[in-house]
């Protein structure tokens, strides 16, 4: 059993949605039947300081958190946070930060979690339709135009 | 019962396993990282509530367990050092329906003043302990609990930490199920639930002799595995650390214990025979480490450095290979701060301005010792303020005993600020003292739960309230007011400065409701005043 394991860390400060982008894409990854662990802390973090959460899937995963210079991706909400965070990576993975996605293209800035993995879904299998009802899932019914707007915006970063 | 599997997290999966096995009543007070179980399982159809500390919580569970009930008591590690008085005699008069005692510990402390090992009570006051290493296994060890109580009637502890709280992992319910709960009903037993001495004697011999039963069946059938390896390495583990194990070493043998109180000694001893070198890999404590060398196994520990903050597969790595050298520093993020928009920042920022010594507490205003405020002198655990600040007051010179001032929050000072007021009316310092409470409505540190002083209940029903006006009043103080600090800073100043200047007791109220939890408490609100209308 040496099938790949795909290890995402996203990162960004309280508030900005950061454990809400984790819950989509552990529960995209679930729903396509895929192995899955998702870490967080919350508590402290919640009062605008930094957090991150690691969803790592597929093949057989034990630590819920990704190794240090282990992650595949590294999507990031806020840029200062980049360096807080850049460890985590590995040497070839990829970094997904906000200069990627043009804003202009956004409802609303709350929205910049959802466009981000519309990026990071370009690199990944899972389907649209796994991304689109994972976010309508984790997301109230009056936010799924304008995410999903964010999402086809990612996309095309 | 329909298998189903889900992504949850492993204090979801306690709740679901509580709800699978008919828990009566869920009792506990909030803490991260063990909040959630609570409200998971009322959000399930469980019954849950929030007491207004551990040890009412655990004595409320205590006499589900007598009724014959099964309860479910949830708290953080630092909370079970609150409920450690009913613990420790509980484990002699034992359980009748399963009484199951969660306490999540915080290595690393992510948010928590210590680290404190939860095993070291399980040894202690004598009862077991099982410690589950994901959400299936807080599923499974949950049910497994509620067995072992109700076979042995003991209380069981069971240790879950951050990382098997936060994190969510797969969850397979109902393959296992336990026998039905029993219908509630009192039968009398004397000898067992009243702990005089003359029938806590027994009860201690008693209590000793179902942990060796339990150490026997724990050998033989508990929830304990391992996997077969390479000879070379053997890794003794439990909880989380078997994950980080497992990724670290994949070629190692490994015996992982679910249940790691009281331990299976014979089968750490056959497993460590069995390899050439044998190394205990646990976050926390050496606790394992020292059940096994007293039991004359020679096992291996972590170094000293790897006590300090949880493990991750990285440090695993490390103390697998022996390796001392200092450890990388992590780039500093961005500290936790007060909301903008947070009531507490008019007070700190006055508390400031007037330089005074502050003797603080636990909640969201402990982020008043961040910058800019730094107006936090002391911080020791829930409710200390008020001690810490009469010590103080009672001791330092005139000049510098007038500037002490204690500040708590609204949940925090029902908890357990209380008897602190009573020692603050009837042992007042010749300079008197100022007691802050910072009452922003809403236990806002942990996640906005409800308390005694919300009048509401978990589930957000209205209840019977705390008025801490009325309370203060009642313990005979005369100096008592109410002001909301944000609206008027100059007047909260003054008040302040004048209460400082007498040498009287006075309680100053500071409060505003946390903008955060502002408009869900007005949404309530508006849900009582339909009920009563």
């Amino acid at each position: 059993m040496v099938s790949k394991v795909t290890n995402i860390v996203i990162a960004g400060l309280g508030g900005q949605g950061v454990l809400k982008a984790s819950d989509i894409v552990a529960d995209a990854a679930f729903s396509a039947g895929l192995a899955v662990k998702k870490a967080e802390v919350h508590g402290m973090s919640q009062r605008g300081g930094s957090v991150s959460s690691d969803v790592r899937f597929g093949g057989q995963v034990f630590s819920p958190m990704v190794p240090e210079g282990e992650a595949d991706f590294l999507v990031v909400l806020e840029p200062d946070q980049v360096p807080v965070n850049a460890a985590v990576l590995k040497k070839d993975g990829v970094l997904i930060e906000p200069s990627m996605i043009d804003k202009s293209q956004l409802s609303s800035e709350k929205c910049l979690n959802v466009a981000l993995l519309g990026a990071l879904s370009t690199h990944l299998s899972l389907s649209d339709e796994t991304w689109i009802a994972a976010i309508k899932r984790n997301l109230p019914e009056k936010l799924h135009e304008i995410n999903l707007q964010a999402f086809v915006a990612g996309k095309g970063a | 019962m329909e298998c189903v599997t889900s992504l949850l997290s492993g204090d979801e999966a306690v709740a679901a396993a509580a709800l699978d096995a008919g828990v009566s009543l869920g009792t506990g007070y909030p803490g991260t990282p063990s909040t959630e179980i609570l409200e998971t399982f009322e959000r399930l159809g469980g019954r849950a509530q929030w007491a207004p500390n551990e040890k009412v919580a655990l004595e409320v569970g205590i006499g589900v367990s007598f009724a014959g009930a099964r309860s479910l008591v949830t708290m953080k590690h630092v909370g079970l050092n609150v409920a450690a008085d009913p613990l420790f005699t509980v484990a002699y008069s034992g359980a009748n329906g399963a009484l199951v005692i969660v306490s999540a510990d915080d290595p690393g402390m992510a948010s928590s003043q210590n680290e404190q090992d939860s095993r070291r009570y399980a040894a202690s006051a004598g009862v077991p302990m099982l410690e589950p290493s994901d959400s299936q296994e807080a599923y499974d060890f949950m049910l497994r609990a509620i067995e072992i109580s109700e076979r042995w009637h003991v209380p069981v502890l069971f240790r879950m930490t951050t990382r098997v709280c936060h994190s969510k992992t797969l969850v397979r319910q109902g393959v296992t199920p336990v026998p039905p709960p029993r219908e509630a009903n009192f039968v009398r037993d004397i000898p067992t639930r009243v702990m005089i001495p003359a029938y806590a004697r027994p009860a201690h011999r008693n209590m000793r002799n179902k942990l060796a039963q339990m150490a026997e069946w724990n050998e033989q059938e508990g929830p304990n595995q391992t996997i077969a390896g390479s000879p070379s390495l053997g890794i003794i583990t439990s909880g989380i650390s078997y994950q980080f194990a497992r990724e670290a070493a994949p070629e190692a043998s490994v015996l992982k214990l679910g249940m790691t109180y009281p331990p299976p000694v014979e089968t750490m001893r056959q497993f460590a025979k069995s390899v050439e070198r044998c190394i205990v890999i646990e976050d926390g404590d050496p606790f394992l480490v020292e059940q096994a060398r007293t039991a004359g196994i020679a096992v291996e520990g972590k170094a000293e450095m790897y006590r300090f903050g949880e493990l991750n597969v990285g440090r695993v790595r490390r103390i697998l290979a022996g390796d001392c050298t200092p450890e990388a520093k992590p780039v500093p993020g961005k500290p936790p701060a007060l909301c903008v928009g947070c009531p507490h920042r008019a007070v700190f920022t006055t508390l400031k301005n007037l330089d005074l010594i502050v003797a603080g507490d636990i909640g969201c205003y402990s982020l008043g010792v961040m910058p800019p405020f730094q107006a936090m002198d002391s911080l020791v655990c829930m409710g200390a303020s008020i001690g810490v600040g009469l010590g103080m007051r009672h001791t330092l010179p005139p000049e510098q005993a007038r500037r002490v001032v204690s500040v708590i929050g609204d949940s925090t000072f029902v908890h357990s600020g209380l008897t602190g007021l009573v020692e603050m009316m009837y042992n007042t310092p010749e300079s008197g003292h100022v007691l802050i409470i910072l009452d922003n409505g809403t236990t806002a540190m942990t996640g906005m739960q409800e308390h005694p002083g919300t009048g509401r209940r978990l589930d957000h029903s209205h209840t019977g309230k705390l008025v801490f006006e009325d309370v203060a009043r009642a313990m005979a103080i005369r100096n008592v007011h109410v002001i909301d600090p944000t609206k008027d800073p100059k007047g909260f100043e003054d008040l302040l400065k004048k209460s400082l200047e007498i040498p009287e007791i006075s309680v100053i109220i500071a409060r505003r409701t946390c903008m955060l939890a502002a408009r869900q408490i007005r949404e309530y609100e508006r849900c009582d005043g339909q009920q009563s209308n």
